[in-house]
C-alpha cells in the first residue's frame, strides 16, 4: 500500500517521523483522514486525538491546537504539544479536567482572577488526553 | 607595608571567590548547552511554520488588513515588551537591555506617543516598577520555559491591542549571536506585518509547490486561527533567545571574575613573599647586630 510521510513537530522537537498507511486527525472542521498522496491541504487543529495506522498497527497520540500541512505525500503537524497515547497519565488527566471545570464555574461566577479562556484550553487538552488514552485501551 | 597576617587573609579571600565564580562558570556552561539544544530543538517547528505563513499570505485571496491582529492604526500609544532574564551576574547582559528599552521609549515619548511595559524576568520588572509605566509582568519563568508561558505573555498583548488600549507592540529581548555576542534586539510584534515572518535563522526559501493548497476552512480564517500561534512563536523564539543570550554573558562574565581574581592572587602573593622576606631580613640584622654588640 502506497504510504505517507507522517511528521508531528512541537516546539520541543519532532515527536514522529514515520512513513504511514493513513492518518486520521481532529481538523477545526470535524475529524478528517489523509492518504497518500494526498492533495496539497491545509488547515487548523484542535485538541484531540491524532491516530495514525501501519503495517495494521493503530497507535494514537494527544495532540494539543495547530496546524496541519499536507503536501508532496508528506503531512506535516505542528502542534503545541503531542503526547503518545500509551505514555498519558490518566489519573492526571482527569484530576486537571476537574480543576479546569471548577474554574470554569468560579470564572463564571465572577471571578476575576481566573481566565476562562485559560480554563477552557486546560479543559480541552484533559479531555484530548483522556479520549486518547481511552482509545489507546481499546 | 601591610602586616603579613591580613596579605595573608585577603589572599585565602579572593581565593574562595575564584572558586565560586568558577564554579558559576561551569553551570553557566552547562545551562547554556541545555537552552542551545532548545533552540535547535525549537528550529524545524519555526521554519515550516514560517514557510507555512509564507504559503497562506501569498496564495489563497486573503485580504490580510481586514485581520485584526493586522491592523494597522495610527500609533497614539505603544506597548514595549521587555525580556530580560531574572537573575543577574551577567556582566551588561540585562542592563543593555533596559538601556536599549529606555532609548526606545525616550524616542516614542518624543514623537507623543503614550508608552506602556510589560515586563519579562525579574531584573525587568525591578526596574520598570519605579517608572510606573509597568502594565504586566512576569517572572520566574526563565528557568523551565515553556510554551505556555509564551501563550500567556502574547495573550496580554494580544488583548490590549485588540481591545485598542495599545496601537503597536515592540519586543525587547537579548538576541544569542555565538558565545561572544548577545545584542539586544528590537523587534516589531503587533501589528503583524503581512510577510515578516523572517523567524531567527529560518530564511530559507519556502519549497512548497506553488499555491496549488486547498484551505479549510478559507485561508482568512486560517490565517485568523493562525496568527495568535504565531505570537506564540515569536515570543517563545525571544525568550529561548535571552534564556541563551543570559547564560553565555554569564559565562564570559565568570570567566573575567575568574581571571581577575588570579591577576589579583598574584600580585598579593607578590606582597606577602615580599613582606615575609622582610621580616626574615629585619629579624637577622636584629640577632646579628646583638652578636657584634656582645663581642664590642
Amino acid at each position: 500500500m502506497a504510504q505517507i510521510h507522517l511528521e508531528i513537530v512541537t516546539p520541543g522537537g519532532p515527536v514522529v517521523s514515520e512513513d504511514v498507511d493513513v492518518v486520521t486527525a481532529p481538523g477545526s472542521g470535524g475529524e478528517f483522514g489523509v492518504l497518500a498522496n494526498h492533495a496539497p491541504f491545509l488547515t487548523t487543529i484542535k485538541p484531540g486525538t491524532l491516530s495514525y495506522k501501519k503495517d495494521r498497527d493503530t497507535t494514537h497520540l494527544m495532540v494539543s491546537g495547530g496546524f496541519v500541512e499536507v503536501s508532496n505525500n508528506r503531512a506535516t503537524f505542528l502542534v503545541e504539544s503531542s503526547e503518545f497515547g500509551t505514555a498519558i497519565d490518566v489519573e492526571r488527566a482527569l484530576q486537571a479536567k476537574e480543576r479546569a471545570e471548577r474554574r470554569l464555574v468560579q470564572a463564571a461566577q465572577g471571578d476575576e482572577h481566573i481566565s476562562r479562556i485559560r480554563a477552557e484550553a486546560a479543559l480541552h487538552r484533559a479531555l484530548a488526553r483522556i479520549q486518547t488514552a481511552q482509545r489507546t485501551k481499546l | 607595608m601591610p602586616g603579613l597576617k591580613d596579605v595573608k587573609n585577603k589572599i585565602n579571600g579572593i581565593t574562595k571567590t575564584a572558586q565560586i565564580t568558577k564554579t558559576m562558570y561551569m553551570v553557566a556552561s552547562a545551562k547554556l548547552r541545555s537552552a542551545q539544544k532548545k533552540m535547535e530543538d525549537f528550529r524545524p517547528y519555526t521554519a515550516k511554520f514560517t514557510d507555512v505563513m509564507r504559503e497562506l499570505s501569498h496564495g489563497g485571496d486573503s485580504d490580510a488588513g481586514a485581520l485584526p491582529l493586522m491592523e494597522e492604526r495610527e500609533v497614539k500609544t505603544v506597548e514595549i515588551l521587555v525580556i530580560t532574564s531574572d537573575r543577574g551576574l551577567a556582566g551588561s547582559f540585562n542592563s543593555n537591555i533596559i538601556r536599549t528599552t529606555e532609548r526606545l521609549r525616550r524616542q516614542y515619548e518624543a514623537e507623543g506617543k503614550k508608552v506602556s511595559i510589560v515586563s519579562v524576568g525579574k531584573k525587568a520588572s525591578r526596574y520598570f516598577r519605579k517608572t510606573g509605566l509597568q502594565r504586566a509582568h512576569f517572572n520566574d519563568i526563565m528557568a523551565a520555559f515553556q510554551m505556555f508561558n509564551a501563550r500567556d505573555i502574547a495573550q496580554s498583548v494580544t488583548s490590549a491591542f485588540l481591545s485598542g488600549e495599545v496601537d503597536k507592540v515592540d519586543i525587547v529581548y537579548g538576541k544569542f549571536y555565538s558565545m561572544a555576542i548577545q545584542k539586544p534586539e528590537v523587534e516589531a510584534l503587533l501589528p503583524i506585518k503581512p510577510v515578516t515572518v523572517e523567524l531567527g535563522e529560518t530564511a530559507e526559501t519556502a519549497a512548497g509547490p506553488a499555491g496549488a493548497y486547498s484551505f479549510e476552512p478559507d485561508s482568512n480564517e486560517l490565517m485568523t486561527g493562525l496568527l495568535p500561534l504565531f505570537l506564540n512563536v515569536q515570543v517563545y523564539h525571544a525568550l529561548l533567545e535571552v534564556g541563551a543570550s543570559e547564560q553565555a554573558a554569564r559565562m564570559t562574565a565568570m570567566d573575567n571574575a575568574t581571571k581577575a581574581c588570579k591577576d589579583m592572587i598574584k600580585e598579593l602573593t607578590q606582597l606577602y613573599n615580599k613582606a615575609r622576606q622582610a621580616a626574615v631580613t629585619n629579624e637577622l640584622l636584629d640577632i646579628v647586630g646583638g652578636a657584634e654588640a656582645l663581642k664590642g
